[in-house]
C-alpha cells in the first residue's frame, strides 16, 4: 500500500507538488519510489532552467529502470537539492521530504489541474 | 575458489617471459622512453594460465546450459560457423586489398546482403553497422536524410510505443530527432487512437518491434503501415524479434520501409561479451541510394566495391565485422530455405509450451498465444520478488531469464526458449520453475538471500550503482 500525503498536488506521472506561495517543491511519490526500487542518479536539469506543465526536467534512474522526470507546473527552477542529487538513496527513505526541485510558477491557475490527495489515491486503485 | 584480482596475486620480481638482451637493438630514443613503471601484476605464466582458466570457468555461456534471456535470442552457435571464420584465406584478408584479389569475400558480402534481403522483404541491405544500436542509428539517419532531401525539414519526430526496447528512443536522440512516446494496449500492442492522436506532419517515422516486446505480434500492423502512409511517415522495423516470424512473414510485406537485423540474434552469430556483432539495415528502393559506403555490387561478372556520393556517409571503418557476417552467412546455407522457416515456428512452439507449463505457478502477463518469447508478471502466489526467482535459478545452474522489462509489466519475467533447445531441457527448466514457486511459498527467506551456490553471493547492486568502484587503484584506496 502507497503512502499519499494529505496536502499535496499530484501529477498522473507520479510526482508532488508543495505549494509555497507562487514556489512550486517537486518530488516523486511513494508509489514511484516502490515502483522504482533502489533509486541511484538523480538528474534535474539545471537551476535557471525554464520548465513547461507535462515536459521533461530530469531523469531518475533506479537499478530496473530509467525514467524521465516530468514537471507537473510551468516556471523557472531556482533551486536543485543537492543533498539528493550527491544521495539518491534519500528518494526510498523518504519522498515526500526530499524535494527534488523548487520551481518558481508562472501560472498559478495549472495547479487546478493536479490531483488531491484523495482523487490521487482513486488514481493508484 | 580464489577470487583475487591478478593484482593482488603480483610477487615482486616474478615474470612469465624475458627476452636475451641484445646490442644491436636500434637504440630507442631517450624521450619516447617511459619513465614510470608499467603498473603492470608480477606473475609467471602459469600464474596467468590459472587466473584466466579459472575465471572463464565462472562464465555462464549457451555452449554450457539453458539461456533464456527474453528479447536476446540467445540460441547455439554452431561449431562449424566458427570453422568457416577461422579459415586463414578469410582471417588474413586486409580490407584495403584490391577487389580482384578478394573476390570470395565480397561475394559472401553481397550474398549475405542479398538472402537477408529476400528473409526481410527489402530491397537492398548493407552490412557496414557493428551492431543492433549502431543499425538502428543508421536506419534512423536514413529515414532523417530521406526527408533532408525531399526539403521536408519539419519531419523531426519519431513515434515509439512504450513497450519500446530502450535502445529506439537513445537512437532517436543520438540521431538528433525527437521522441514521441504512445502509450500501448496492456498486450504491448499499439493503440491506434493514441497513434492517430500524436500523427502530424512533423513525424518522421514510426519504430516498431514485431512481435513486440510482450511477444505480441502487432496484428493491427497493416493498419498502422496506412496511418504512416497517410502522414508521410516512415516505418521502422526493430529486428530484435525477428526470429518469431523467420520463415513465417517478413516486415517488407507488413509495409516496413526500413528494417534493422542483429546477425547475433537471429543468426546464430555470438552473442553477449561485448561482441562483436552485427546489425545489418535493409531498405526499400526508394531509400536504398542512401545506404552508407562502402557498397558491393556485382558488375561486369565480378565483384566490386563502390562508394556513391548518394550515400548517408560512411559509418563504419570498411565492411563492418566481416567475419561475423560469415557466420551467419554458414548458418543461412546449413539450414537452407526449407528449415529456416522452421526456426519461427518452433521457438514459437517452444514459448507457448513453457507458457502453458508454468501459468499456473507464474502470473502470464497477456492471456492467449505468445511468439517466441512469453512474459510473465511475477509468482501468482507474490510470495518473494521476480528479483528473488532470478537469483535463485543460478543457485540451479541457468542462467535467468530477462527481468524487470518491458517496463510496463509489473514485475515481469521474461523467458524466451530459442528452437536449438530440445523439449528435456525445458522440461528441465520448467520442473526448476515450478520448484522454485513452491520453496517461495515454503521457504521465502530462501529465496530472498539466493544465490547459495554461486562463487559469490547477492551482491549489493544498489551500492554497485550508487558508488561504483571502477578500476583496481579504488579498491587500494579504499
Amino acid at each position: 500500500m502507497s503512502k499519499v500525503m494529505e496536502g499535496l498536488k499530484y501529477t498522473h506521472s507520479h510526482e508532488w507538488v508543495k505549494v509555497e506561495n507562487d514556489i512550486a517543491l517537486i518530488g516523486i511519490t511513494d508509489y514511484a519510489q516502490d515502483s522504482l526500487g533502489d533509486v541511484v542518479y538523480v538528474d534535474a536539469g539545471e537551476v535557471g532552467m525554464i520548465v513547461e506543465k507535462d515536459e521533461m526536467f530530469g531523469s531518475i534512474e533506479s537499478v530496473k529502470a530509467a525514467s524521465d522526470l516530468f514537471s507537473p507546473v510551468s516556471g523557472e527552477i531556482i533551486e536543485i537539492n543537492q543533498e539528493v542529487i550527491d544521495n539518491p538513496e534519500l528518494i526510498n527513505e523518504d519522498c515526500y521530504a526530499n524535494w527534488i526541485i523548487k520551481v518558481r510558477m508562472s501560472n498559478q491557475e495549472e495547479l487546478n489541474e493536479l490531483m488531491d490527495a484523495s482523487e490521487y489515491q482513486e488514481h493508484l486503485e | 575458489m580464489d577470487s583475487r584480482l591478478i593484482f593482488e596475486k603480483s610477487h615482486k620480481g616474478r615474470f612469465a617471459y624475458s627476452l636475451p638482451k641484445q646490442d644491436n637493438y636500434l637504440e630507442i630514443p631517450t624521450k619516447f622512453k617511459r619513465t614510470s613503471s608499467l603498473n603492470m601484476p608480477e606473475v609467471s605464466e602459469l600464474d596467468v594460465v590459472r587466473h584466466y582458466t579459472n575465471l572463464s570457468r565462472k562464465n555462464y555461456g549457451v555452449d554450457q546450459g539453458f539461456y533464456p534471456l527474453g528479447s536476446c535470442t540467445m540460441k547455439y552457435n554452431p561449431k562449424i560457423n566458427d570453422f568457416v571464420a577461422s579459415n586463414p584465406s578469410f582471417t588474413n584478408l586486409h580490407p584495403l586489398q584490391p577487389a580482384e584479389s578478394m573476390q570470395g569475400a565480397l561475394e559472401v558480402y553481397y550474398k549475405t546482403a542479398k538472402y537477408l534481403a529476400e528473409i526481410t522483404g527489402m530491397d537492398e541491405v548493407t552490412l557496414n553497422p557493428y551492431a543492433g544500436a549502431h543499425g538502428e542509428l543508421v536506419g534512423l539517419m536514413i529515414m532523417k536524410e530521406y526527408h533532408y532531401r525531399r526539403g521536408d525539414y519539419k519531419r523531426t519526430k519519431v513515434i515509439i510505443p512504450d513497450s519500446a526496447h530502450g535502445t529506439n528512443p537513445a537512437s532517436v536522440n543520438v540521431a538528433g530527432m525527437e521522441v514521441l512516446e504512445v502509450a500501448s494496449n496492456p498486450d504491448g500492442t499499439v493503440n491506434i487512437e493514441d497513434l492517430k492522436a500524436v500523427l502530424s506532419d512533423e513525424v518522421a517515422g514510426i519504430m516498431l518491434t514485431n512481435p513486440n516486446t510482450l511477444g505480441i505480434f502487432e496484428k493491427d500492423i497493416l493498419a498502422i503501415k496506412e496511418l504512416a502512409r497517410q502522414y508521410g511517415a516512415l516505418l521502422y522495423y526493430d529486428g530484435a524479434n525477428l526470429n518469431a516470424l523467420l520463415g513465417i512473414t517478413r516486415p517488407g510485406d507488413m509495409g516496413f520501409d526500413i528494417v534493422h537485423l542483429n546477425l547475433h540474434k537471429t543468426f546464430s552469430t555470438p552473442h553477449g561479451g561485448g561482441g562483436p556483432g552485427s546489425g545489418p539495415v535493409g531498405v526499400k528502393k526508394e531509400l536504398a541510394e542512401l545506404l552508407p559506403n562502402p557498397r558491393v555490387v556485382y558488375e561486369d561478372g565480378k565483384y566490386q566495391i563502390k562508394y556513391l556520393p548518394t550515400a548517408i556517409g560512411q559509418i563504419s571503418n570498411f565492411f563492418g565485422n566481416f567475419l561475423v557476417v560469415l557466420r551467419a552467412y554458414t548458418y543461412i546455407l546449413t539450414l537452407g530455405k526449407e528449415n529456416l522457416k522452421y526456426v519461427g515456428k518452433l521457438a514459437v512452439l517452444n514459448a507457448n509450451y513453457i507458457k502453458e507449463s508454468l501459468k499456473d505457478y507464474y502470473q502470464v502477463a497477456v492471456p492467449g498465444l505468445c511468439k517466441h518469447e512469453v512474459v510473465f508478471s511475477g509468482l501468482k502466489s507474490k510470495a518473494v520478488s521476480t528479483l528473488d526467482v532470478a537469483k535463485r535459478l543460478l543457485d540451479y545452474g541457468y542462467h535467468p531469464p530477462t527481468i524487470y522489462f518491458p517496463l510496463i509489466v509489473h514485475e515481469a519475467l521474461m523467458v524466451e526458449p530459442p528452437e536449438t533447445e530440445s523439449k528435456e531441457i525445458l522440461d528441465g527448466f520448467i520442473e526448476t520453475m515450478k520448484t522454485i514457486a513452491k520453496e517461495a511459498i515454503e521457504n521465502p527467506e530462501l529465496l530472498k538471500t539466493a544465490p547459495h551456490n554461486t562463487v559469490v553471493r547477492r551482491l549489493d547492486e544498489a551500492t554497485a550503482a550508487r558508488k561504483p568502484i571502477l578500476k583496481y587503484q579504488d579498491i587500494i584506496n579504499n
